[in-house]
């Protein structure tokens, strides 16, 4: 099935009846090149990005509900590639790049929308820091502008301007962040990668991992059988410990919970990715109209996939503080999902000490924006057994090391990152 | 979800704080350098039942022992552990 303007006529014609699925609903086969599992963004993207820069076709994806049903369906679709420090820079703006010919390498409607991100600074000191991470940004080739306060007001002058505590001085912008359709980016991948002829395999649970005498892995035990494999890559993050645990690795990652939260829906308020300074927030306007934010994580390690009222009202807090104005608007949905909060606030994309085993995991709350990037990266890994020349910091043993990429410079703390 | 502190009895979330797994035991001075990175960057990540140290901050102050499971958020036990929480931040 390919897309384009005459399908759409040509469906439009037949009353929209005739749309076929975008992708095979695949049994599994007994052996395969490689074996992902996790039917999410990451593992479905490493999939794509194995058929289509690799040549690696004979792929499958396990993923033990639905595809997209984990993180890949829980975010707020954020995208940008403002980062600071060596490592994260160049992957994120790698992933930006990506986000930037997703719709046409994956002949699929992602709705990427380069609205921009514009984090709020509230004090000189936060300035200061946001004009070093914007310098820091435009000597790698990322695109970042300061925006003093008139200029803030002109782009959004529905904010709070006179809240006396933490005064609106400005704004580092990013123009090409934005969003993205999250569930879109699921299903793309799943369409292009299933064209390629990857196997996309769903209510699949990967329940162990078969290894030979010297222990390399040579395949997996699924709910739906065994299915052999020359390697295995895990993109599971939220249950990255317990599928490590089963090959008898124990991982620098903590599972917290993150909630995010969407409003009724509204006309036309804010016009890009915003976030507040002072507080944690961040919010941006769905095309239906809701507002859709979020802030930290709760801070207690859970696998649950819901949270608790106190970060909620944390959130709504900083949201008010930027606009009085929402407080009547009724919070319409709010959910949880898990988040791999790796020791340092950075991504492990690597082998693993087992042989034969790769690991994608770590992402903290940041892993949707990563998406594409990440499918890159960890397909030339599982490829060509060697990092992709911008994951070459994202590795497994960075912490023994002490190499870590602590963007926010906390220490081995995972639930303040 | 809500903690029963043993000293001031039922009360919201927000009244703690978290440090985490009550399992790891700092190392003593001088131990091997894999004992101090396993204790300091490697976790179990428990998916189930898990004892874990909360700060009633917004109470009595205490450290707590909580018994909780982690798939469910629900809470078997809260014990005082005066002074253990303490310990292991540094305190």
């Amino acid at each position: 099935m390919k897309y384009s303007i005459f399908s759409l006529a040509r469906a439009a014609f037949s009353g929209h009846k005739n749309w076929q699925r975008t992708w095979r609903d695949a049994s599994p086969k007994s052996h395969y090149d490689v074996v992902i599992i996790g039917g999410g963004g990451h593992g479905l993207a490493t999939a794509w990005f194995l058929a289509s820069e690799y040549g690696i076709r004979n792929v499958a994806v396990l993923e033990k509900g639905w595809i997209g049903s984990g993180n890949a369906g829980r975010n707020t679709t954020i995208i940008r590639s403002n980062y600071g420090l060596p490592g994260n820079t160049g992957f994120y703006e790698l992933s930006m790049k990506l986000w930037e010919r997703m719709e046409q390498d994956l002949n699929y409607n992602t709705m990427v929308s380069q609205r921009g991100v514009i984090n709020l600074y509230h004090s000189d000191a936060q300035r200061d820091a946001y004009a070093r991470r914007g310098n820091t940004m435009r000597i790698n080739g990322i695109d970042a502008e300061l925006l003093d306060l008139t200029a803030v007001r002109k782009m959004m002058p529905f904010l709070n301007f006179d809240n006396a505590r933490f005064p609106v001085q400005g704004g580092l912008l990013q123009r090409r962040g934005g969003t993205a359709r999250h569930d879109a980016v699921v299903w793309g991948y799943a369409h292009a990668a299933s064209a390629l002829g990857v196997d996309i395999i769903q209510n699949c649970e990967v329940t162990g991992f078969i290894r030979d005498g010297s222990g390399k892995v040579t395949g997996v035990e699924t709910s739906r059988g065994r299915i052999g494999a020359a390697k295995v890559g895990m993109a599971v993050a939220g249950s990255s410990s317990r599928v490590a645990a089963m090959a008898g690795m124990r991982l620098p990652i903590e599972s917290h919970v993150l909630q995010a939260f969407v409003s009724e829906a509204i006309k036309p308020l804010i016009p890009n990715v915003m976030t507040f300074g002072a507080g944690h927030f961040y919010v941006s306007q769905s095309d239906k109209g809701g507002l859709v934010f979020g802030g930290d994580i709760d801070g207690y390690n859970s696998y649950a996939q819901r949270g608790n009222l106190p970060v909620m009202e944390d959130v709504c807090e900083g949201g008010m503080a930027l606009m009085p104005m929402i407080g009547r608007i009724r919070l319409l949905r709010q959910w949880g999902g898990i988040m791999d909060m790796s020791m340092d606030g950075s991504p492990i994309i690597d082998k693993t000490p087992v042989d034969g085993l790769y690991l994608n995991a770590g992402w903290c709350y940041g892993g949707f924006k990563a998406t594409p990037g990440s499918g890159l990266v960890f397909a030339h890994l599982l490829a060509r057994d060697e990092p992709h020349k911008e994951a070459t910091r994202f590795r497994l043993d960075r912490f023994r090391r002490g190499a870590m990429i602590d963007e926010k410079g906390q220490g081995a703390q995972p639930n303040l990152h | 979800m809500r903690i029963v502190c043993p000293f001031c009895g039922e009360r919201e979330l927000g009244e703690f704080t978290y440090l985490g797994d009550a399992r790891p035991v700092r190392p003593a001075a001088g131990s091997s350098e894999d004992e101090v990175f396993d204790y300091v960057y490697l976790r179990d990540n428990v998916a189930g039942p898990m004892s874990e140290y909360w700060y009633h901050g917004g109470g009595c102050r205490a450290w707590l022992k909580v018994a909780r499971n982690t798939l469910t958020h629900e809470i078997s036990s809260v014990e005082p552990a005066a002074g253990v929480g303490a310990a292991k931040v540094g305190a």
